[in-house]
């Protein structure tokens, strides 16, 4: 049993602590609560340098020292408070520096609302229980033998076949249903590949329809999407080796994933709202009436300045696009204004939450939108690095992640 | 009479208050009816968000979830509440545990209803702890 640490405020309060327990236990997790003596918490305040008025976040900072000095054996930290506290955000975002500053943990924050479910904390616990159950299985750098990846993502489904390290077969298309979606993907990889399904050795799914493909296929490998994709992500790129951070910014959620030698350490999803995703641009080229894959090439063209962007909701951020439209401004402005809209909102609400360590690799269909890696990298100061088949992380990583099994490899 | 305390978790005050012949409203009492119905099942304090929903009545739908949370629990003992007594800077021992928003929210609920209330600070040594429980013992023998 994988225990998770659990530091935070608000949760019994908030109808939200059998949904985190819920989503621990659905993925092999337990949720713990560190101990500590009342009299450890004026001291444990002081080490951590920062005293909230509030006096359960003085207890969760307690607890937290608690963990970072070794008096609590856990495997990973889950960080939670109140989505709208101020004083709350700030001890979250502090305490998940300090603990990946004392301890090799791997972390997750998360702020919620009385709506947040388990499904929406699944992802993020089975990441956490990935990480420390499945360290050797993540340090695996190399694809063996005749493998599979299937990423059923919101927007598309992908499908990569491997064989010793190298991409054979590959195909996406838009996600509808996801069986025949995933159907279809792997045979027309399978076609590229000039290879049988039954020859596969090993398929992994990935995705949001994980779990319904993983059955159907017998997958070997069953992923979220964090860890196949960071893996893919620094396979694709070239960089098992050292730190990286990998954005990407998907259909209908965005992930911000700091890697060390190949492995996650910590990670950031974003999903409260639509305006910092592939929707919002998908959106937006509905608007301007064209496809999503001229956007990119019209954004490069543009001049994000001239239109002003006062909301991050995907809904009035339409609307301030649309008014900009109206005042005069060219098609160029709006596609070069939603994009850097875009990467705003993931420097202000994600990268803010995780250490960034260069290089940043950006992966993911959006990655193939030229202004949108151009827009990160005005907001970063530096490119990002795009890998080839960006938009194959999942499928990649769950190819080569899912070769860890075969036998007498 | 019925008397709310802050904390509202304080069993000292909640021991002074019945010692002195009122009823304690406290949250032990409002969560053990929660803990104790069988229709319930969130624990570790059976707070619903069917609950957190009833704090709409106490504070907007901006404020933060918990903080509805917590008055969901506080605002009925505040609404029936005829007297309050208050301790400033209580240390956890004393049970101070919860969200200093809500506690400056709760304050100003009480306030509000005009009932009779009682401030203090905790006391720093043994003769302001006398002090203390005797201003508590005036006030409540004052409200008979």
């Amino acid at each position: 049993m994988i225990k998770i640490a659990q530091l935070s405020c608000g949760t019994e309060y908030s109808g939200v602590q059998d949904e985190i327990e819920r989503a621990a236990g659905a993925v092999g997790g337990k949720m713990v609560y560190p101990d500590v003596d009342l009299e450890d918490i004026k001291s444990a305040i002081e080490k951590f340098g920062f005293n909230p008025v509030s006096p359960q976040l003085k207890l969760m900072i307690a607890r937290a020292v608690n963990v970072a000095e070794g008096h609590y054996d856990a495997d990973a930290v889950f960080i939670a408070s109140c989505f709208r506290c101020a004083e709350a955000a700030l001890v979250r975002t502090e305490l998940r520096k300090y603990i990946q500053e004392h301890t090799r943990l791997p972390v997750v924050t998360y702020s919620f609302t009385e709506r947040t479910k388990s499904a929406q904390m699944l992802t993020r616990m089975e990441a956490l229980v990935t990480i420390v159950e499945r360290k050797e299985l993540l340090a695996r750098e190399r694809q063996v033998g005749l493998t599979a990846g299937i990423d059923s993502g919101s927007s598309t489904t992908k499908a990569m076949i491997m064989r010793d390290n190298e991409i054979i077969g590959k195909f996406w298309l838009p996600t509808q249903d996801v069986f025949s979606s995933a159907d279809t993907a792997l045979e027309k990889a399978l076609a590229e590949a000039g290879v049988k399904r039954e020859q596969l050795e090993a398929i992994g799914t990935t995705g949001y329809g994980r779990f319904t493909l993983g059955k159907r296929f017998n997958a070997k490998l069953v992923q979220e999407e964090l860890t196949t994709n960071s893996k893919g992500a620094v396979w694709l790129a070239d960089r098992q080796k050292g730190e990286a951070t990998i954005i990407d910014i998907g259909g209908m959620d965005n992930k911000a994933i700091t890697v060390r030698d190949g492995i996650p350490d910590n990670f950031t999803m974003g999903g409260i709202c639509a305006g910092a995703s592939g929707r919002f641009l998908e959106m937006v080229a509905k608007r301007l009436h064209v496809e999503i894959t001229e956007l990119g090439q019209m954004a490069d063209k543009g001049d994000y300045k001239k239109v002003p962007m006062n909301s991050y909701c995907s809904v009035f951020g339409i609307q301030d696009l649309v008014t900009s439209l109206a005042a005069g401004n060219t098609m160029e402005d709006v596609a070069s204004a939603a994009c850097h809209s875009v990467a705003e909102q993931i420097f202000e609400q994600q990268l803010q939450e995780i250490e960034v360590r260069y290089p940043v690799i950006q992966v993911g269909g959006t990655s193939l939108i030229s202004g949108m890696v151009r827009a990160m990298e005005d907001t970063l100061g530096q490119r990002p690095i795009v890998p080839p088949h960006s938009q194959y992380i999942g499928a990649a990583g769950a190819a080569l992640l899912s070769s860890g099994f075969l036998e007498g490899h | 009479m019925k008397v709310f305390i802050v904390p509202p978790n304080s069993l000292i005050l909640f021991d002074l208050v019945e010692r002195f012949g009122h009823k304690p409203l406290s949250i032990m009492g409002a969560l053990s009816e929660k803990v104790t119905s069988k229709e319930i099942e969130s624990p570790p304090l059976n707070v619903t968000v069917d609950d957190v929903k009833k704090g709409l009545k106490y504070a907007g739908i901006e404020v933060p979830s918990g903080i509805r949370g917590r008055l969901a629990i506080y605002g009925p003992l505040i609404d029936e509440a005829e007297a309050a007594i208050f301790m400033e800077d209580a240390p956890y021992m004393f049970g101070c545990v919860g969200c200093a928003r809500t506690n400056e929210m709760v304050k100003l609920l009480v306030r509000k209803r005009k009932i009779p209330l009682l401030e203090l600070d905790y006391p720093a040594n043994d003769e302001e702890a006398k002090a203390v429980v005797q201003k508590v013992k005036a006030f409540l023998e004052g409200l008979k």
